[in-house]
C-alpha cells in the first residue's frame, strides 16, 4: 500500500490528451483505471508520484489541460 | 472498366489506407473501454485521428471531433440537436436528403424553413430575429456547384446564427477552415474525398456550442448517472466506436497531405472541365450546372429525352463506364432545373484525361444515336 496521486477528468478524451502531451514533454505518470475512491463506474484517470503534483499542476495549467480532481489515494 | 462515381464513394482506398486498417485489425480494442494494451491502442489511435482531423478542419480542440457512422448521422445531429420546432431555420435547394429529411421532419412539428438558392445574398435577406441556424451544404453532389461558405458565414457570425455546413462532397477536396470559414458545425462523410472507408464520418462542433445527442447510451465513464456525459467529445459518441475506420481516417490523411488539397482540386476540376467541353457541344446533351460559380470535379447531364437511367446503364454495359443516375437524394435541385433524373459523372485522383475523354466519347455516340432517332 502507498499513496499515489490521481487526477480525475471530465471525458476519456481529456484523460487521453493528458497522456499524449505527457508523453510529448516528458513528463511523469500514466493512465490508469478510475479508482473508485475517485468515482465508481468506468473511466481512466492520471497516476503519478504524489511528490509530482506541482509539476503536473503547473504542467496541465500550460497546456491547458482540464481536470475535474486532483488528490491522492492510498492503495 | 472506368469508374466515374467518386461522388459515391471513393474507389478502392490507398494502399496505406489498407496498410493502416488491417495493422490495426491484428490488435483491435474498443477505446475508453479500459486500460490496457488493446483499449489503449485503440484508443491513441483514436486520439490521433482527433487531433489530425482538428488540424485538418482548423476547428481549435481536437476534444470537439466526434466520430459518426458518416455525414447523414452528422447532419441529423447537427439538425436535430440544434433546432426545435419552433425555430427557422435557412437552408438551400442544393440539399441533400440527409438535410433536407430531418429538415422537413422538424418543419411537420412546427419549425419553419426558407430555401434558398445558396447565394450568400439570398441566404442573408432569408435570416430573421427567429433563425436557428442556416444549414448548407459546401457543394452539391448533383451539380458540383461550390457555395461560398465563407461569405454565409461572415453573415451568420454577424447576426449571430450558427452555420451548419455539410462537407460530404468537398472534406478532403476543398480548403475548410472552421475559424475562417465561421463554421458553427462541420458535417463529414469518410469514404469521399476523406480516402477513408464506409460507415465512419465525424462531425466538428465549434466553441461552446451545445448539440442535443442523437443517441445516448454507453460513454466508457459515469456509468451509474442515468444522463449520458454532456461533454465532447463523448456526448456525441454513445457506444463503441468504428475505429478500423477512425483508423483509416488517419492514414488517408496523410495520403491526402502528400498528395496536396490544391493539385486533388485542381486535377478533379480539370477531368470535369475537359469532359464538359466535348460534351457540351452535341446539340441533345445537356449539362446541369450554374456556370457563374466554381465547380468540384462532377458533370450531370442528360441526353435529350432519354431514360437517365438506361443512359448510366448503356455507360456501364458498352463502355464499362460507372456513372450515377437519378435523383441523387437532392430532389430541390431537380425541381430547379425541371428534371426527375441526370446521369453524374464524378471524377477523382485516380481518373486520367484519357479516362475522361473516353466518358466523352461514349456519350457522344450515345447522343448521335439518340439524336438520329436510332433505338437505345
Amino acid at each position: 500500500m502507498r499513496r499515489h496521486l490521481i487526477v480525475a477528468f471530465g471525458t476519456t478524451t481529456m484523460a487521453l490528451m493528458m497522456e499524449h502531451m505527457c508523453r510529448a514533454e516528458g513528463m511523469p505518470g500514466r493512465l490508469i483505471p478510475l479508482p473508485r475512491e475517485i468515482d465508481a463506474g468506468c473511466g481512466m484517470a492520471w497516476m503519478a508520484e504524489p511528490e509530482e503534483e506541482e509539476a503536473l499542476l503547473q504542467f496541465m495549467t500550460r497546456r491547458q489541460i482540464r481536470y475535474e480532481r486532483m488528490t491522492c489515494v492510498t492503495f | 472498366m472506368i469508374y466515374a462515381d467518386y461522388a459515391a464513394t471513393n474507389g478502392a482506398p490507398p494502399a496505406c489506407v489498407r496498410e493502416a486498417v488491417a495493422r490495426y485489425l491484428e490488435h483491435p480494442g474498443n477505446p475508453g473501454r479500459g486500460a490496457h494494451a488493446a483499449a489503449m491502442g485503440a484508443a491513441r489511435a483514436v486520439l490521433d485521428a482527433r487531433i489530425r482531423l482538428a488540424r485538418f478542419f482548423d476547428c481549435g480542440d481536437p476534444a470537439h471531433v466526434a466520430f459518426t457512422s458518416g455525414a447523414t448521422e452528422s447532419l441529423n445531429t447537427a439538425i436535430t440537436g440544434l433546432i426545435a420546432p419552433g425555430d427557422h431555420v435557412v437552408t438551400t435547394l442544393y440539399e441533400h436528403n440527409s438535410v433536407l429529411r430531418p429538415l422537413y421532419r422538424l418543419e411537420a412539428q412546427g419549425a419553419r424553413l426558407s430555401v434558398t438558392d445558396g447565394s450568400a445574398a439570398e441566404i442573408g435577406a432569408a435570416i430573421r430575429p427567429d433563425t436557428r441556424a442556416v444549414v448548407m451544404t459546401h457543394a452539391s453532389n448533383v451539380t458540383g456547384e461550390i457555395l461560398d461558405i465563407r461569405a454565409v458565414g461572415r453573415i451568420c457570425a454577424a447576426h449571430g446564427v450558427p452555420l451548419i455546413v455539410d462537407g460530404a462532397q468537398t472534406a478532403g477536396i476543398l480548403p475548410i477552415s472552421m475559424r475562417e470559414d465561421h463554421i458553427s458545425v462541420l458535417c463529414f462523410a469518410g469514404h469521399k474525398g476523406l480516402l477513408g472507408l464506409q460507415g465512419v464520418g465525424g462531425i466538428a462542433v465549434e466553441g461552446e456550442l451545445a448539440l442535443r445527442p442523437l443517441k445516448v447510451g454507453g460513454s466508457g465513464m459515469r456509468s451509474f448517472e442515468r444522463e449520458h456525459p454532456a461533454q465532447l467529445p463523448e456526448a456525441l459518441e454513445a457506444g463503441t466506436l468504428n475505429v478500423p475506420g477512425i483508423v483509416s481516417l488517419s492514414a488517408a490523411l496523410d495520403e491526402i497531405g502528400r498528395r496536396g488539397l490544391s493539385g486533388i482540386l485542381r486535377h478533379e476540376r480539370a477531368l470535369a472541365d475537359a469532359f464538359e467541353r466535348d460534351v457540351a457541344g452535341v446539340g441533345c446533351v445537356r449539362v446541369y450546372r450554374n456556370s457563374g460559380r466554381a465547380r468540384v470535379g462532377i458533370v450531370s447531364l442528360n441526353i435529350g429525352g432519354m431514360d437517365a437511367g438506361r443512359a448510366a446503364d448503356r455507360l456501364f454495359c458498352d463502355y464499362g463506364i460507372q456513372t450515377r443516375a437519378g435523383a441523387h437524394c437532392a430532389p430541390l435541385v431537380h425541381r430547379h432545373y425541371g428534371t426527375d433524373s441526370m446521369v453524374r459523372f464524378s471524377f477523382g485522383w485516380e481518373n486520367t484525361p484519357e479516362e475522361a475523354a473516353a466518358c466523352a466519347r461514349a456519350v457522344v455516340e450515345i447522343a448521335r444515336e439518340w439524336g438520329e432517332g436510332g433505338r437505345i
